[in-house]
């Protein structure tokens, strides 16, 4: 198939329909607008449901609602609507539901910006939820990977039967890009014998549910349940490592941001300076093993972000102290430009002996 | 040997409620359940179950379950029946669920008309957290959050849910039904299979209110509760029909 000029945030829609996205359940809200407007013209045409809902809180139950039914469903909001969601989340995933769910992040806290940010990491890898849950973060750095991964997330949220979240900055939702729409590979999945279709009185009913009032119920549930996450820790960790070989010091940035930390490492390399990259494509499960391969020349990270600082963390607990890391980013809507990070980089050389 | 002249309704399973004693969520379960059976549907419902006393409805209901969020029922059943057109759905939600936290989610079902049936039970308390004041708990009655007897000056009058929806065009069956004697258990369970009966024929939103009693948390007997929902509640919340499809007509 040719490849078509797209803007981000209807290329997710297309995407998603065309993995067999069968309900859309969604809310107005800068800068994701396009999704909502997208599936509702397109997805009565492939046979599926559009509800514009009441608010992102009512969205992501109808997603609860259609998801327990057996179909697949997506949603997606920005960042102040993604908070609302986080009560829908933990019972989809206390009820291991699957479900896409996409955040075209926006600057914060409170109602923040409408442009581009990377502020919803936290949200986005420890959940807003409730109690012991995880989900995958999948943050694509194209519309072509974004593409790809909503394509992958309905297929990823089926295997393990839990919430996959798609964390896209505003830059990917509001960009066009060619965009070629491929077929991914796909994974042999069971059929969904626990949805609720009706018992036409020949099995017992099936229930969708997320309590359990008996504590050694629970806890079972969650042994059960993070015996799972371990399985997505083991077999899902995405990563793009770039330009590693003999590196000084070692970027690490995901989405829009890891573009600009690559057009950087082009100027420094003009300037004699070796810097790679880690990726994350998978902010949780995070690559901690693309760390443990950091080359003996580097001698410190840089971590870049569209945020105060949240991806960090992880950095710092996948580096295990065996490097200093040092912290570049802009928030509100800023981005990062190629040059600050450059001079970020010859700064933290001339400190390093 | 004795042929038998009552069984229970398939619509139930044989689980043990865990109602208190005196409380009619028992009554109101069965009844909803015959009407599922007398209609030959409980093989195609989707129930939603509420947070509150009758949380644990998913376990009763012999139909295919969903647990909802506190208030979120309208909106998962939302989810459910657009993308199961041809399932019956119903939510089964109490007064602190519907009334308060969920508000949003049962005036929007009620606008999208979306094409399902709720059982809306009104006890004028939040009786599974310890009887706290609830939106639809009256003028001077006492609960744990309005120690004194509530106060209209501090939080209004209580909210007359069938009144208000009764104005939005897309709930096309509201009625207000009683369960404190048996006649008026007669007239709810008539209301009820309507308000099915409305769905299966795809007119739009139905709601039954039916007025119940909690004598734990109202301090009082079983007995004395359906005296004082009588003398009480049926004042304040007055029964009958506020909408049927033919009214829209």
């Amino acid at each position: 198939m040719s490849k078509v000029l797209m803007k981000g945030n209807e290329a997710i829609g297309a995407a998603a329909i065309k993995a067999g996205c069968k309900a859309f359940f969604g809310y107005p809200i800068t800068p994701q607008n396009e999704i909502p407007e997208y599936m509702s013209r397109e997805m009565a045409k492939s046979g599926g449901v559009f509800v514009q809902a009441e608010s992102e809180v009512a969205a992501i139950n109808m997603v609860y609602g259609a998801a327990g039914a057996g179909v697949r469903v997506m949603t997606s909001s920005s960042s102040p609507g993604i908070a609302l969601k986080q009560e829908g989340i933990t019972y989809i995933a206390g009820a291991e539901l699957p479900c896409v769910i996409v955040d075209v992040s926006r600057g914060g806290p409170g109602l923040g910006s409408i442009q581009p940010s990377q502020g919803d990491y936290f949200i986005a890898t420890r959940g807003g939820g409730n109690g012991d849950y995880r989900h995958i973060a999948l943050a694509p750095a194209s519309i072509q990977e974004a593409v790809d991964l909503v394509t992958e997330a309905f297929d990823i949220a089926d295997y393990y039967r839990n919430p996959v979240f798609v964390l896209a900055d505003g830059m990917i939702g509001q960009m066009m890009e060619p965009v070629e729409f491929r077929d991914m590979p796909s994974r042999e999945l069971p059929e969904k014998t626990w949805a609720t279709d009706g018992t036409k009185n020949s099995r017992k009913p099936n229930i969708i549910n997320s309590l359990a009032l008996d504590p050694a119920v629970l806890e079972e549930h969650n042994i059960k349940l993070d015996k799972k996450y371990q399985q997505m820790e083991k077999n899902e960790v995405r990563v793009e490592v770039f330009n590693m070989e003999e590196a000084e010091v070692v970027l690490t940035a995901y989405g829009t941001t890891a573009r600009v930390a690559k057009n950087a490492i082009e100027l420094l390399e003009a300037e004699g300076i070796k810097a790679g990259l880690i990726r994350p494509i998978t902010l949780w499960p995070f690559p901690h093993q693309a760390f443990r391969e950091i080359p003996g020349t580097a001698k410190a990270i840089l971590t870049v972000e569209m945020s105060m600082g949240q991806m960090i963390d992880d950095v710092k607990i996948a580096n295990e102290g065996r490097l200093p890391v040092h912290f570049y980013g802009r928030s509100g809507g800023m981005c990062p430009e190629p040059q600050a990070i450059v001079d970020k980089v010859k700064e933290i050389l001339g400190g390093v002996k | 040997m004795a042929t038998p002249v009552f069984e229970k309704t398939k619509g139930l399973t044989d689980k043990q409620f865990h109602y208190c004693p005196g409380c009619t969520h028992g009554i109101i379960h069965r009844l909803v359940a015959e009407v599922l059976e007398e209609l030959g549907v409980t093989g195609e419902t989707i129930g939603v179950a509420p947070v509150g006393c009758s949380v644990l409805a998913y376990d009763y209901f012999n139909c295919d379950m969903h647990e909802a969020a506190h208030g979120r029922a309208p909106a998962v059943a939302t989810g459910i029946k657009r993308v199961r057109p041809d399932n019956t759905v119903f939510t089964y939600q109490g007064d602190g669920d519907l009334a308060a936290i969920g508000t949003a989610e049962i005036v929007h079902v009620a606008l999208r008309a979306e094409k399902i049936t709720t059982i809306f039970v009104n006890n004028a308390i939040y009786g599974m957290t310890g009887g706290q004041m609830a939106p639809t708990t009256l003028i001077g009655q006492k609960a744990t959050t309005s120690p004194y007897g509530r106060s209209e000056a501090d939080t209004g009058k209580p909210l007359r849910v069938c009144e208000m929806l009764a104005t939005i065009d897309g709930a096309v069956f509201v009625e207000r039904v009683s369960v404190h004697d048996v006649p008026h258990i007669r007239k709810a369970k008539k209301a009820i299979k309507k308000a099915f009966e409305v769905q299966l024929r795809g007119e739009g939103f139905a709601l039954v209110e039916v007025l119940s009693t909690c004598p734990t948390n109202w301090g009082i007997t079983p007995v004395d509760s359906l005296a004082w929902l009588k003398d009480n509640m049926l004042p304040y919340f007055p029964l009958g029909n506020f909408r049927t499809p033919e009214e829209g007509k």
